[in-house]
Order: C-alpha cells, then structure tokens, then sequence
C-alpha cells in the first residue's frame, strides 16, 4: 500500500510536472564546461602541431594537450550520461588513453632522439614570409 | 535539456572534426618521419574523441566499443611502426641483450 503510494507519487512528480530538474540543469552545466575546456586543449594542441616550428616542441603540444583534451572530453560524457554501464565503456576509453598516450609520446620522442633528431636551440626567428615554401 | 544537449556534442563532434582536418595538413607536410608518426597518433586519439561523441548524438552506443579497441589499436601501430623504422623489420626482440653492437639502430 505504502509503496504503491510512494510510486504513484513518484510517477506523478516525473510526468506530470514540466518543472525543470535543477540536478539536471547543474549536471549539464558541468558536462559543458567539460567538453568546452577539452575542446579548448585539442583545438589547441592541433594548432600547435600545425604551426610550432621543432619536431619536439609538435610533440609537446601534441601529447600534452591530446591527453588533458582527451580526458576532459570524456569527462563530460560521463557527467551527462551518469551512471550507466555507456558510462563504464567512457571510463574505460579514458583510462586506455592515458596509459596509452603518454607513453606513446614518450617512444616517438625516444626513437626521434636515438635516431639524431636535433631540437632546435637558439633564440627562436620568425620565418621569413619570403621563403616558406622552400623550407617544407 | 536533452536537445540541447544533442546540438553541444553535435558541435563538440564538428570541432573535432575540423581538429582531424587540421592535423592531416601537418601529416602530409611534416618534414621527418616522426612528424608524421606523431600526426598519425595524434589522428588516431582524435579518432576515438569523435567516435565517443558521435555516439551519443546518434544514440546508438554500439560504437563505444570500437572506440576502445581503436584506442587500444592506436598504440599498438604507434609502437609497430616506430619499431619497422628503428631496425628495418618487425621479428626483431625488443630486449638489450639480443641487439648486436653497431648494428640495427637505423641511423
């Protein structure tokens, strides 16, 4: 009786009112500003490989960059799914990413290394807007 | 709520979009090899982003799944690829004690 009681309520208060959950307005909040910073950190990494101007400065904005943009992307997933077993599944991507990530950097900027690649040392100019096309 | 949520990770899939188009460019002009190898790894992590992403504004999350083996996959070529380019062949054991002095290390 009671939870026959309790049910009907509950049923009520989902369908009936059209109020807007507050839980829910702060929990998308929360998936935005998520999705937001991490959409900030890959847009950002990516310009950096593109325009930075040393294989090891690429690297660094690549893997730094990729594993916080990465992370906080999957971050807000989670947060606006809850907790659902889709959620476990973004857990789990997260985690491969950031054992994988870092030390895939790690080999590339090894094997770079062990091969001779030089970074590039010295007071940094900026390329001469005449012969860029040389260069690549 | 829930549309509005769809159009956020329908923009956030497009933005990452724009992010892979982007690093195509450094893949097909960077001037060494480990250039394009970071382009490619870092293609692969985007990768992974956009599917976990797409998945939801579709909602069908099948695509989870492949996400997780693309993530795991991503490694796997990173290090197989590095590995063919340092000693020229792939049936090579990674350990000190099997690398010969002076041979190998593809300078």
């Amino acid at each position: 009786m009671i939870v026959s009681l309790i049910l009907a309520g509950a049923d009520t208060v989902a369908s009936g009112a059209m109020s807007i959950d507050i839980w829910e307005v702060i929990r998308n909040g929360l998936a935005i500003l998520s999705l937001l910073a991490g959409l900030f950190f890959v847009l950002g990494g990516t310009l950096g490989v593109l325009r930075l101007p040393d294989f090891f400065t690429r690297l660094h904005a690549a893997g730094m960059t990729d594993t916080l943009g990465a992370e906080l992307i999957l971050l807000g997933l989670i947060i606006q799914e809850g907790f659902t077993q889709l959620s476990l599944k973004f857990f789990l991507v997260a985690f491969f990413l950031i054992v994988t990530s870092p030390t895939a950097t790690h080999a590339v900027a090894n094997a770079a290394y062990q091969a001779g690649l030089k970074p590039l040392l010295g007071k940094y100019k900026a390329p001469d807007p005449e012969d860029i096309g040389k260069e690549g | 709520m829930e549309h509005m949520m769809a159009y956020v990770n329908l923009g956030a899939a497009f933005l990452i979009l724009i992010s892979m188009a982007m690093m195509l460019g450094r893949l097909l002009i960077g001037p060494t090899l480990y250039d394009r190898l970071l382009a490619v790894n870092s293609f692969g992590t985007k990768t992974v982003l956009f599917l976990c992403v797409f998945c939801l504004v579709i909602g069908r999350p099948d695509g989870v799944d492949i996400a997780l083996l693309y993530a795991l996959m991503n490694f796997i070529a990173t290090i197989a690829v590095l590995k063919y380019f340092r000693y020229r062949a792939l049936d090579v054991s990674l350990l000190k004690s099997h690398i010969t002095k002076g041979e190998g290390a593809g300078k």
